[in-house]
């Protein structure tokens, strides 16, 4: 049975639509890359599997369930830059939080949570960051604290938004790996992603994305220049790489994306 | 007056403990509450509940022609209510943006109200009488059953808050991350919400209509200062809030005609002033502690390595050079010489006869400071210089 299977997805925002009759089947234990141009849907594709935006049309079903009945199973590590960072808690509080949809309504963390929160973040380098001030963190340690967040909620399937933008690369390091662990548990991830060079090399499923679904399918029959083309758009001739390695010395995708795909 | 003066009125005099007590549920429960609300970024709309309250308090008491403080505060409380669900549904049917939607609630409601209160007093009878009170506030005023009542919705909003405490950090800090974890934000939201009106309607009598949003604002935005935890916060402004309601109510009670709203909110506004002052880390004499701290590293470093710079030119490393020269080298520089005394007393230089030459760590620190700002953007120099432009 498929970890994820999307059938028909149709996402409008008003008479816009930003997602268009997409089908996605990701089977369990991918690492799977979402890949599109700015504006092809990455962000909203997550969200609305995950429930948060409603869709107009499609389903979405999480091992063969809909997502309300399967959610201890997903984990979600939203953008960096979706919360207010000045807010009064602690990084131990925040990782914490990836329990409270476990403890359900009104019962509060106890000593199990707290050391599995410890584990969490031990798991991303910040076990001694635990009572920081999450303000006083710089932007890869604040990604590495979502993701702590995210693992304590310890589910088969994790949904990361662009968990790359912005960090150094020690964090980078540190998610790759992280990654790679979590594939190797069997668990399911689906990454946006905006680096076109490491798709081959950190990821073994691609969705390319350009408000339709261009392509989906292992890295290494779906990433190739045609499939690129299709997805950033025309003017995308210098694609043409040495040794017919799709993708190996592309241009940032953002400074292809101006032209968007009909 | 002394100290043990009031101290016995507060506890004996039936008046005052009674004022007291009301203007110091006020406080605590706005104070609380107004700090969810300050962090969700709804400051504004404290003010408009309590102006969308005015109208509700006249047909509560049109209708019933009672003057039940319960009865006022319910109709206070679905006039709130309503002008709240009002705005969000215009937020989200119409393309009329948060803030405009916000001033158009707040004037139509507070519109309605004062010409139902116009109305209403030019009735014959005199039994709306002090039905004027709700706008600036008359703590005095207050009797024993009005200071019940409030106490009675305020420990109910407590209640709630502590029961609802994680769903409602979690909601404040991250909805979306809520929501996808199964808690129903739309609904806790609602919840929220209420509970900010009720905690609103409570201080109508005794802060009035007009300045209640500032025991929503102001608390909050004092505890804010002082700490980095959520409960703290929410403690502290409760406490803030106790504070300056108390104060205020005393001051105004002793003072003829001094309404207590105004009196209340210069005394909160006293406490936020100073806490934007003098709070550690966020204060604003801290953050100008530490810029001057940062300039004078700065400098110092800068007149490191141009001494370095001087003395790779030499043969010898322990050449002295004068600081005529280092000043010469730094024309915006304005004091070379303490520089160069305070880098003495970090053990990097050292003073001779004729001017000023590296200890062997000033050469160290020297390359490390070069190599560090060779290397990436990530240099300390630089890190330093861009905290400096932040503050």
């Amino acid at each position: 049975m498929d970890a994820i299977e999307v059938t028909d997805l149709t996402v409008a925002y008003q008479d816009r639509p930003v997602l268009w009759d997409v089908d996605l089947n990701v089977p369990p234990g991918n690492l799977m890359a979402i890949i599109g141009p700015n504006g092809a849907g990455k962000t909203t594709l997550i969200k609305s599997i995950l429930g948060l935006v409603r869709p107009a049309a499609g389903q979405v079903l999480i091992y063969g369930k809909p997502y309300t009945q399967q959610r201890r199973l997903v984990g979600y590590v939203p953008q960096r830059g979706s919360v207010d960072w000045d807010f009064p808690t602690s990084v131990l509080d925040v990782v914490l939080m990836g329990r409270y949809g476990a403890l359900g309504w009104i019962r509060r963390p106890g000593r199990q949570e707290f050391t599995l929160a410890m584990e969490a973040l031990d798991k991303v380098g910040m076990q001694s960051f635990a009572n920081r001030q999450i303000g006083q963190l710089s932007g890869g340690q604040q990604q590495r604290v979502f993701l702590a967040r995210a693992l304590v909620q310890d589910a088969q399937i994790y949904f990361m938004d662009e968990p790359f933008q912005g960090v150094d690369a020690t964090t980078e390091r540190a998610i790759v790996s992280l990654l790679q662990e979590l594939r190797k548990a069997g668990k399911t991830v689906v990454v946006v992603h905006h680096d076109l060079q490491t798709v081959q090399e950190y990821f073994d499923w691609v969705t390319m994305l350009n408000v339709r679904r261009v392509a989906s399918g292992p890295v290494a029959e779906v990433f190739s220049e045609h499939n690129l083309r299709l997805t950033y758009g025309g003017r995308v001739a210098f694609l043409r790489t040495n040794g017919g390695q799709p993708g190996s010395d592309l241009p940032h995708p953002e400074s292809t994306s101006k032209i968007t795909y009909p | 007056m002394d100290l043990l003066q009031l101290l016995n009125d507060l506890l004996f005099d039936y008046t005052l403990r009674t004022v007291a007590l009301g203007a110091a549920a006020v406080g605590i429960v706005s104070g609380a509450l107004g700090s969810f609300a300050v962090l969700r970024r709804q400051s504004l709309l404290g003010d408009a509940i309590s102006h969308a309250a005015l109208p509700g308090i006249v047909l509560a008491f049109l209708l019933t022609r009672s003057k039940e403080p319960i009865v006022l505060m319910l109709g206070a409380i679905a006039a709130g209510l309503t002008g709240t669900l009002l705005l969000i549904r215009i937020v989200g049917s119409t393309r009329i943006k948060y803030d405009s939607a916000l001033g158009f609630i707040l004037s139509v409601f507070f519109g309605l109200g004062l010409m139902l209160l116009t109305f209403v007093q030019r009735l014959p009878d005199a039994s709306q009488a002090g039905l004027d009170k709700f706008l600036f506030g008359q703590a005095a005023t207050l009797l024993q059953r009005d200071v019940v009542t409030m106490l009675v919705l305020g420990s109910i909003v407590f209640v709630l808050v502590a029961i609802f405490w994680k769903e409602f950090k979690l909601l404040t800090f991250d909805p979306e991350y809520a929501s996808s974890q199964g808690f129903p934000v739309r609904g806790l939201d609602i919840l929220l919400t209420t509970l900010l009106v009720v905690a609103i309607v409570i201080g109508l009598q005794a802060v009035g209509v007009v300045l209640m949003s500032a025991m929503v604002i102001a608390p909050a935005a004092a505890a804010r200062q002082w700490t980095d935890r959520l409960g703290v916060m929410v403690t502290l402004a409760a406490v803030f809030g106790a504070l300056s309601g108390v104060s205020g109510a005393v001051v105004s009670s002793y003072v003829p005609r001094l309404s207590t709203g105004p009196t209340i909110v210069l005394i909160i506004c006293t406490i936020v002033l100073f806490s934007l002052l003098f709070a550690p880390n966020r204060g604003l004499l801290w953050a100008w502690g530490r810029r001057q701290r940062n300039r004078r590293q700065l400098r110092q470093e800068s007149v490191l390595i141009d001494l370095y710079t001087l003395a790779s030119q030499h043969d010898d490393f322990s050449h002295p050079h004068s600081a005529g020269v280092l000043q010469a080298m730094n024309v915006q520089q304005t004091d070379v010489t303490r520089c160069l005394r305070n880098l003495a007393a970090r053990e990097l230089v050292r003073p001779a006869d004729d001017g000023w030459y590296l200890t062997l760590e000033g050469v160290e620190e020297a390359r490390r400071l070069l190599r560090a700002s060779d290397s990436s953007g990530s240099s300390r120099l630089s890190e330093t210089a861009q905290e400096e432009y932040q503050l």
